[in-house]
């Protein structure tokens, strides 16, 4: 093409490059910057913020992992995150499965429903899931003497779970939609139960789309706050890490403890962006095949 | 007839946990909004009276609601017409030219999007420090600050916030418009090209009516995403501060709830509810166009 060699054209891709470039460093220079000052002492805070740092100051890590309790957050994190992910795999993938392939009467009724479960936003409904969780804790506490659905890890991993069921159960339907039928009837013929078919069968070939939602879901669930410090209020009760995260920031801004505070910073975002590393090329497919999610 | 009463304990098993899930904590809940913005409630007692519409009646006088809620519509369009316009020249160009390293600039551009919102406040809290922060420091090279520059404070709040909000956002929207932009055919480009036409032109004539559905779905979907990270954002960066300067429609109502007034926090949310929901149909309305086919 001749084109691509007018030197107006030879300008123009320069110019595109700079851009494209001076955007990238935008993003790559601040989560570097995160990582180098984690490993800074507090005293090299007090200068030029582009010195690197002087030494591996790892003691920054030790203190938020232990003083900070982020070791404890880590694992409360881990163990809602692994939690969550079971229930919502364990209960939508068979009610995906028998809304997109079975025909019977609340069928209709029910995938209206979940549709419209996409539009409903934690953010609005935050306030009555923790008034609907003390009211219970206030009835337990009457009956038995003890309350256990606020500041519980456990109950927050079914609500995560719970929240996340629309999204799920859609991105899993369109899929198993798209199966032919025969599939199943070749297993019935075989002497196959609904069952058996369902997890022997179907499942296994349905593992794309579960690898898209464990990734999804994942990153929403380990980045989650608002909920969880919604219902992990207590001052001495169990914490997720970004929450713990957050309240190292407002310590740090009276006390200024900045190593700790980029420990923790790394702490939260390391899994993350490994994972996004390893998976990068299936999570941007993943995400266009699922359409949108907020 | 024995199959069939299994094929309905199968569907029910299948089906039941997802639904009974879904009931409580996503429909209850959400109706539970719409009822108690009817109510008052105590801090801490579960009695209720019903006041009828007092509550959005106190609210459309309350100075600092309105406040919050120009402050949300601020983002909304600020927020939408910024990342929307990047977006999209940057998914023509990694699309349409010849770039080298196109993949890393789209795993770049992709890494704001997997990050925690508390760690992108961590992240900008280091990049808006007054005294030693990351933006300071630059422009110190280029003047003499006298007064550092409180990106924080009460007249630039609003501005840094929409700046962090356009750095998460771009990348995701993003590869959304690139995946829509790889199904046009070339074709069509060069032939375009033959006749004459520019770069400029063949982007507006070609690839924005052509992927005008996905645009449209697009903009309903930052209204309504841009009303919620505004919240995770405020809500990690600023809790509304300074003196409520940077307070967004959610966050007051977060805070209505934190104050015991659960009632008031509800009627908050049915308004914001019902604004998002409108304005995305207006918005749906007024971009409809015939669908182009290729």
């Amino acid at each position: 093409m001749q084109q691509t060699k007018s030197p107006g054209n030879r300008i123009y891709k320069a110019f595109i490059y700079v851009v494209l470039i001076a955007m990238a460093i935008t993003i790559v220079v601040p989560v570097a910057w995160v990582f180098l000052a984690s490993i800074k002492e507090n005293s090299e805070f007090y200068g030029n913020p582009w010195t690197l740092p002087a030494g591996f100051h790892w003691q920054n890590f030790v203190d938020a992992w232990e003083r900070a309790s982020m070791g404890d957050y880590m694992l409360n994190s881990v163990i809602v995150t692994a939690l969550a992910l079971a229930i919502l795999l364990v209960v939508a993938l068979p009610a995906a499965y028998c809304l997109s392939r079975f025909r019977f009467r609340s069928r209709r009724f029910l995938n209206v429903c979940f549709m419209a479960g996409l539009f409903i936003n934690v953010n609005y409904i935050v306030v009555p899931i923790f008034l609907m969780l003390r009211d219970g804790d206030t009835w337990l506490r009457s009956v038995f003497g003890d309350g256990f659905l606020l500041n519980n890890i456990f109950v927050l991993a079914v609500v995560y779970a719970a929240t996340a069921l629309p999204f799920t159960i859609y991105l899993l339907s369109g899929y198993f939609a798209t199966l032919p039928h025969d599939y199943e009837e070749a297993a019935y013929i075989d002497g196959a139960g609904y069952s058996t078919t369902m997890v022997r069968i179907i499942f296994p070939m349905a593992q794309p789309s579960i690898v898209t939602i464990i990734l999804f879901n994942f990153l929403s669930f380990w980045n989650e706050y608002i909920i969880s410090m919604t219902l992990l209020s207590s001052a001495n009760g169990p914490r997720t890490l970004p929450v713990g995260l957050l309240n190292l920031m407002q310590a740090q801004q009276s006390a200024a403890q900045y190593g700790i505070m980029y420990a923790g910073l790394v702490m939260v975002m390391l899994p993350t962006l490994i994972l996004y590393i390893c998976v990068q090329k299936k999570l941007i497919q993943g995400m266009t095949v699922g359409g949108l999610k907020g | 007839m024995k199959g069939n009463k299994r094929r309905t304990g199968f569907l029910f098993l299948c089906v039941a946990p997802a639904t009974i899930l879904f009931f409580i904590f996503m429909v209850v809940p959400t109706l539970n909004v719409f009822r108690m913005s009817l109510y008052e409630r105590g801090a801490y007692s579960p009695d209720e009276t019903f006041v009828g519409f007092s509550n959005f009646e106190t609210l459309f006088r309350d100075t600092r609601f309105i406040q919050s809620m120009q402050n949300t519509i601020l983002l909304i369009v600020v927020v939408t017409i910024i990342t929307f316009a990047l977006a999209l020249v940057l998914a023509g160009i990694l699309t349409r030219e010849k770039i080298r390293g196109q993949n890393i600039f789209r795993v770049i551009f992709y890494i704001p999007n997997i990050l925690s919102v508390v760690v992108i406040s961590g992240i900008f809290s280091a990049i808006y420090q007054p005294a030693n922060g990351l933006l300071n420091s630059i422009i110190e090279l280029f003047t003499d600050l006298a007064n550092p520059i409180q990106w924080k404070g009460e007249s630039l709040v609003m501005i840094s916030l929409i700046i962090a909000m356009i750095w998460q956002a771009v990348g995701y929207y993003m590869v959304m418009y690139m995946a829509s932009m790889a199904a046009v055919p070339l074709d069509l480009y060069e032939s375009a090209q033959i006749d004459g036409a520019g770069r400029v032109r063949q982007f507006f004539s070609i690839t924005i009516p052509l992927i005008w559905t996905n645009i449209r779905t697009t903009l309903t979907f930052f209204i309504i995403s841009t009303i919620n990270m505004a919240f995770l954002f405020v809500k990690a960066m600023t809790s509304g501060g300074p003196n409520g300067a940077s307070e967004v429609a959610l966050s007051y109502m977060y805070g209505q709830k934190d104050a015991g007034l659960y009632g008031y926090s509800m009627a908050i949310g049915v308004v914001i509810f019902l604004f998002s929901f409108i304005l995305s149909a207006l918005v749906n309305r007024a971009t409809k166009r015939e669908p182009l086919e290729y």
